[in-house]
C-alpha cells in the first residue's frame, strides 16, 4: 500500500509539470498583455517596457517557465495585472469555491445515491421510468438555462432567495448554485447507481445474504450498496476537479467570487500568472482526487489489493 | 474495517468543512434605511489597475476615484464644464506659465491639509517613469517631462517635473512645455487629484484602503469583491454626501446585476446589459436614465497601408461613410442608447464646447448611391474588400459590426464587399494595432478624459499622438490644433479646432459612427440619481428613503 502511494505520487510529477507548461504556452500564444491595459490608446513605450520588465514578460519564454517554477516552489505564485498577489487571489477565491463544490458534492451523494437505490431496486416500475424521465431532462438542458432558470424563478418571482450570492458566500447561500452545479453529475450519479445496484441485486452473494436470513436493510446497506459504490466513487472522485475548475458557468450567473470568476477575468486580462496558478492548484486538486478514490477501491473492495 | 471507514469519511468530511468556514471572511451584512443616512448598493467591476489617480484609466477604478478625490477643478454633472473645485483661482498671462492658488480649509480624510505640496508631489509621482504610472503622459505637457519619462524607457534624469514650483503653502507654479490655453480645464481628470503624505509613507496600506480628500471616505475593501464607502461627515466641500454611503459589489456579468435590481437586492445598476435594454422602461417603470455621455464610436482606417492612402482613397473611406444607415443601426441595435454621430466629438460638449452637430455634412449622410458612386470614383475597395476588425470578446461588438458591413454590402449590391474580422480578445486586438498589422478598418471608440473638444480631436488624429492608431497625419490639422492650444480666448479657440475637424472630414480621416450613452437603472427608495457626463452616477447626490 505505502509503495503504490509512494509510486502514484511520483508519477504525479511528470503529470504537474507537462499540465502546467502547456498552460503557460497555450497563455502565452495569446500575445502582449501589457497592450490590453491601457485602453483604446497605446501605452506610452517606456511604460510599457517597466511593466514587460516588472513582469518578467522581456525574458525568452522557457526562461520565464523556469524562473515560475521556481517561485512556485517556494510559494511565491506571482502578482496579477492589478497589484495583488496571486496567492491572496486564491485565499478568497478558493475557500468559496470549495464551500461550492461540497455543497454540491453532498447533493450527488445524498440525492443521487439515494434515487439510485430506490431506482435500482423498482426496476422497470412507475418511479423508476419517472426518475429515469427526469434524468434525461436534466442532462439534455444546458447548465446556464438551469440557473438563470432557478435565479428568475427562485429569486426574482417568487422571492425566497437572494439571485445572487454575498461576498462572504456561506453554505445557506450556496445551496441554489451548488444544486445547479451538481444537477448534470447528480443525473449521472443516479444512472449509475441504478444500473449498478440492479446488476447486483442479482448475484450470488445478495441471494446468500437474503437466504442466510438477514434483515433486507442490512443486505442492501451493507452487502449490496458497498460493492455497488465503485463506479459510482470514481466518477464522484473524478468530478470533484471537474466541479472546482468548471463553476465557472455558475459562478457567474449568481455572481460567486470563485475560482471560476478567477480564472475568467485572468483570461480576459491574458494574465499569465494568474491562470496558470489557479491552473495548477487544479491540476494537484484533480491529482490528489484521483489517488483518493484508487485507494478508496480497497476499502469498498477488500478483494483489491495494492502492492 | 467498516467502522474505520466510516469515521475516515466523516472526519474528512469535517476538516474540509472546518477548513471551508474557517478560511472564509466574517459575515456582517452593511445597509440602512430612513433620513439621508440610507447607504446605497451599486453594481461596480473589478478595477484592471491599481487604485491610484494616475494609474487608473478605465471607468470602475475612476467611480471609485471620483467619490474619494476632489481635485483643482471638477466637470459640471449637467453641463460638463469645468469649475473650480479647490482652486482659488489660476492665472496666466502666456498661456503657458499658470499660478495656481489652492483654497484653504481643505483636508485629506485622516487630518492632513491640502496644500500646494499635495498637487506638486502627486504630479512628480504620477508623471515618474519608476512608478509605471499608466496615466503618466497626462503630464506630458508640462516642462520637464522627457527628463523623468524619457520616451525610449533609458534612465530617468530627474525625480521631479521641473515645470512644478511651490512657491507658498496654498501656490504652485506650472510651466508647460508648448502654450496650451485650455489646461486648467483639463485639472478635473482624476489623474490629477493631490495625495496625502500617508500615500508616500506607507504606499502598500494606502492601496488596500485609499485616504483622499472627497465626500465619502473607504470603511472596508475586500479587493476583488466588494469596497464600503461611508460619507465624511466633516468634508468641508459644497457638495457633501446626500446619502450615508455607497456599498460597491463586484459583478462579473451585468446581466446578474440587473436581475438583482429586479429583485431588490441591488439600488443602482449603472450598465444596463444590452439584452435588457428593450425590457427596462417597463420592468423598472421608468427608473431608467438613458443621457449621453462623452463616448464616440468610430472606424479608423490604416493609413500606414498604402492601399488605403493613395490619393483618390478619400473619395471611398467618405463612400463607405455614406453607405452606412446609422439611423436604422442605432433603433434596432441599440434600442437608442446610440445617436448617430455627425462631427467628431460629443454632445456632452455643447455648442459653446465645441460641439457641433451636422458639421459632417453629407460625408455621414445615408445614400447607398452616391456611396456607390463615390467609392467608384475613388478606385473601387482595396482588393475589392474591406474587413472591419473587432474585439470579440467585450462590449458586443460583433452585432453592429456585422450590422455596418450589411448596410455597406446593401449599397453596393455586392454580398461580400464587406465582412467582419474578429479578433480574440481586446489585448490581442491593441497589440494587432499597435504593430501596424491592420490592413483595413478597425473599431476605435474613445471616452474622453475631460469635456473639450481638444480631448476629441489631438489625442486621435494630431500626427503621431498616442491614440492616433490609424496614423492618419495632415500637417494642416496639426497646425489648426497648434493655433487652437495657443489662443487664449475660448470661442476662438474652439473655432480653430472646429476648422481642423473639417479638415479632418474632408480627408475622412476616420468615419464617425454614433455617440454613446450611458444609461442606468435605479430602485424605488433612490430618487435624485443622475450620469455626468463620463456616465459615471452622480453619487454624492442620490438622496436614499
Amino acid at each position: 500500500m505505502g509503495r503504490y502511494v509512494i509510486r502514484r505520487l511520483l508519477q504525479m510529477i511528470p503529470v504537474f509539470f507537462g499540465a502546467t507548461l502547456l498552460i503557460f504556452l497555450m497563455v502565452n500564444v495569446m500575445g502582449d498583455p501589457i497592450a490590453g491595459l491601457c485602453g483604446e490608446r497605446q501605452c506610452d513605450p517606456a511604460t510599457a517596457t517597466q511593466l514587460r520588465k516588472e513582469f518578467g514578460l522581456d525574458k525568452p519564454l522557457w526562461q520565464q517557465y523556469a524562473t515560475y517554477m521556481g517561485n512556485v516552489f517556494t510559494g511565491d505564485f506571482g502578482t496579477a495585472f492589478n497589484g495583488q498577489e496571486v496567492t491572496e487571489l486564491m485565499a478568497s477565491a478558493f475557500p468559496v469555491t470549495v464551500r461550492l463544490t461540497i455543497v454540491a458534492i453532498l447533493f450527488e451523494i445524498v440525492i443521487g445515491i439515494t434515487l439510485g437505490v430506490v431506482t435500482g431496486l423498482r426496476r422497470g416500475r412507475p418511479i423508476d421510468t419517472g426518475v429515469l424521465l427526469l434524468t434525461l431532462v436534466v442532462i439534455s438542458v444546458p447548465t446556464f438555462v438551469t440557473g438563470l432558470l432557478l435565479q428568475l424563478l427562485l429569486g426574482v418571482e417568487w422571492g425566497w432567495i437572494s439571485p445572487s450570492v454575498s461576498t462572504e458566500a456561506p453554505f445557506d447561500e450556496l445551496i441554489v448554485p451548488g444544486l445547479v452545479l451538481a444537477s448534470v453529475s447528480l443525473a449521472y450519479v443516479t444512472r449509475l447507481t441504478r444500473t449498478s445496484i440492479a446488476e447486483n441485486r442479482r448475484a450470488d452473494y445478495v441471494r446468500t445474504a437474503i437466504a442466510k436470513g438477514l434483515p433486507r436493510r442490512r443486505v442492501i446497506t451493507r452487502h449490496l450498496l458497498r460493492n455497488s459504490l465503485i463506479p459510482v466513487v470514481t466518477f464522484i472522485g473524478t468530478d470533484i476537479g471537474a466541479l472546482m475548475g468548471g463553476a465557472i458557468v455558475t459562478e457567474r450567473i449568481f455572481n460567486i467570487h470563485g475560482v471560476g470568476y478567477q480564472l475568467y477575468q485572468g483570461i480576459l486580462r491574458q494574465n499569465t500568472q494568474t491562470v496558470v496558478g489557479f491552473v495548477t492548484i487544479l491540476v494537484l486538486v484533480f491529482l490528489v482526487a484521483n489517488l483518493l478514490v484508487d485507494l478508496l477501491y480497497a476499502v469498498l473492495d477488500p478483494r483489491i489489493r495494492y502492492a | 474495517m467498516r467502522g474505520a471507514t466510516h469515521a475516515k469519511w466523516a472526519a474528512c468530511a469535517a476538516a474540509v468543512a472546518l477548513a471551508a468556514t474557517a478560511c472564509g471572511g466574517d459575515g456582517d451584512s452593511g445597509g440602512g434605511d430612513g433620513d439621508g443616512t440610507g447607504v446605497l448598493s451599486s453594481s461596480w467591476g473589478d478595477p484592471q489597475n491599481p487604485l491610484e489617480p494616475a494609474n487608473t484609466n478605465e471607468v470602475q477604478g475612476g467611480k471609485v476615484l471620483d467619490m474619494v478625490f476632489r481635485g483643482l477643478k471638477r466637470y459640471n454633472a449637467k453641463t460638463g464644464a469645468a469649475e473650480d473645485m479647490l482652486a482659488e483661482k489660476i492665472e496666466t498671462t502666456d498661456s503657458q506659465n499658470f499660478t495656481v492658488t489652492v483654497k484653504t480649509g481643505w483636508k485629506f480624510s485622516n487630518g492632513e491639509d491640502v496644500t500646494a505640496e499635495s498637487f506638486v508631489n502627486a504630479w512628480n509621482y504620477g508623471a515618474s517613469l519608476k512608478n509605471n504610472q499608466k496615466n503618466a503622459y497626462f503630464f506630458g505637457y508640462i516642462d520637464g517631462y522627457d527628463q523623468v519619462h524619457p520616451e525610449d524607457g533609458s534612465d530617468q534624469k530627474a525625480e521631479t517635473l521641473s515645470g512644478l514650483k511651490v512657491t507658498g503653502d496654498n501656490t504652485f507654479t506650472v510651466k508647460l512645455n508648448q502654450k496650451f490655453s485650455t489646461f486648467p480645464d483639463t485639472l478635473g481628470y482624476s489623474a490629477y487629484s493631490p495625495l496625502p503624505k500617508a500615500f508616500f509613507d506607507d504606499h502598500a496600506a494606502w492601496l488596500s484602503k485609499p485616504i483622499g480628500n472627497g465626500p465619502y471616505v473607504v470603511d472596508t475593501y475586500t479587493k476583488g469583491s466588494e469596497m464600503k464607502l461611508r460619507k465624511w461627515d466633516d468634508y468641508p466641500g459644497e457638495d457633501k454626501a446626500e446619502n450615508g454611503g455607497v456599498d460597491l459589489k463586484v459583478y462579473t456579468d451585468n446581466n446578474t446585476a440587473y436581475t438583482d435590481l429586479i429583485a431588490g437586492n441591488l439600488d443602482l445598476v449603472d450598465d444596463v446589459p444590452a439584452s435588457q435594454l428593450g425590457n427596462a422602461k417597463a420592468d423598472l417603470d421608468g427608473r431608467y436614465i438613458n443621457t449621453p455621455a462623452g463616448i464616440i464610436q468610430t472606424l479608423a482606417f490604416p493609413f500606414y497601408d498604402k492601399a488605403w492612402d493613395k490619393p483618390g482613397m478619400e473619395k471611398v473611406r467618405t463612400g463607405l461613410s455614406r453607405a452606412i444607415n446609422r439611423d436604422q443601426i442605432t433603433d434596432t441595435i441599440f434600442q437608442k442608447t446610440r445617436t448617430p454621430a455627425s462631427d467628431w466629438t460629443s454632445p456632452v460638449l455643447g455648442e459653446d464646447g465645441g460641439f457641433k452637430e451636422g458639421l459632417c455634412g453629407d460625408a455621414c449622410e445615408y445614400d447607398p448611391d452616391e456611396a456607390k458612386k463615390l467609392i467608384e470614383e475613388g478606385g473601387g475597395l482595396p482588393g475589392g474588400q474591406v474587413k472591419i476588425s473587432y474585439n470579440a470578446d467585450t462590449g458586443s461588438h460583433k452585432e453592429w459590426v456585422d450590422a455596418v458591413c450589411n448596410s455597406i454590402n446593401n449599397a453596393l449590391g455586392n454580398d461580400k464587399a464587406c465582412v467582419g474580422n474578429p479578433v480574440g480578445t481586446f489585448a490581442d486586438f491593441r497589440n494587432q494595432i499597435t504593430q501596424l498589422k491592420m490592413n483595413g478598418p478597425f473599431r476605435a471608440g474613445w471616452q474622453m478624459d475631460y469635456p473639450l473638444i481638444q480631448n476629441f480631436l489631438q489625442p486621435l488624429y494630431y500626427t503621431n499622438a498616442s491614440s492616433n492608431d490609424g496614423k492618419w497625419s495632415s500637417p494642416e490639422f496639426d497646425k489648426l490644433v497648434n493655433e487652437a492650444n495657443a489662443e487664449s480666448d475660448r470661442a476662438k479657440a474652439v473655432s480653430l479646432f472646429q476648422q481642423a475637424e473639417e479638415v479632418l472630414r474632408d480627408d475622412m480621416g476616420a468615419i464617425p459612427l454614433w455617440y454613446q450613452n450611458g444609461s442606468a437603472g435605479y430602485a424605488s427608495r433612490l430618487s435624485d440619481v443622475a450620469l455626468n457626463p463620463f456616465s459615471l452616477p452622480v453619487y454624492n447626490e442620490i438622496k436614499v428613503s
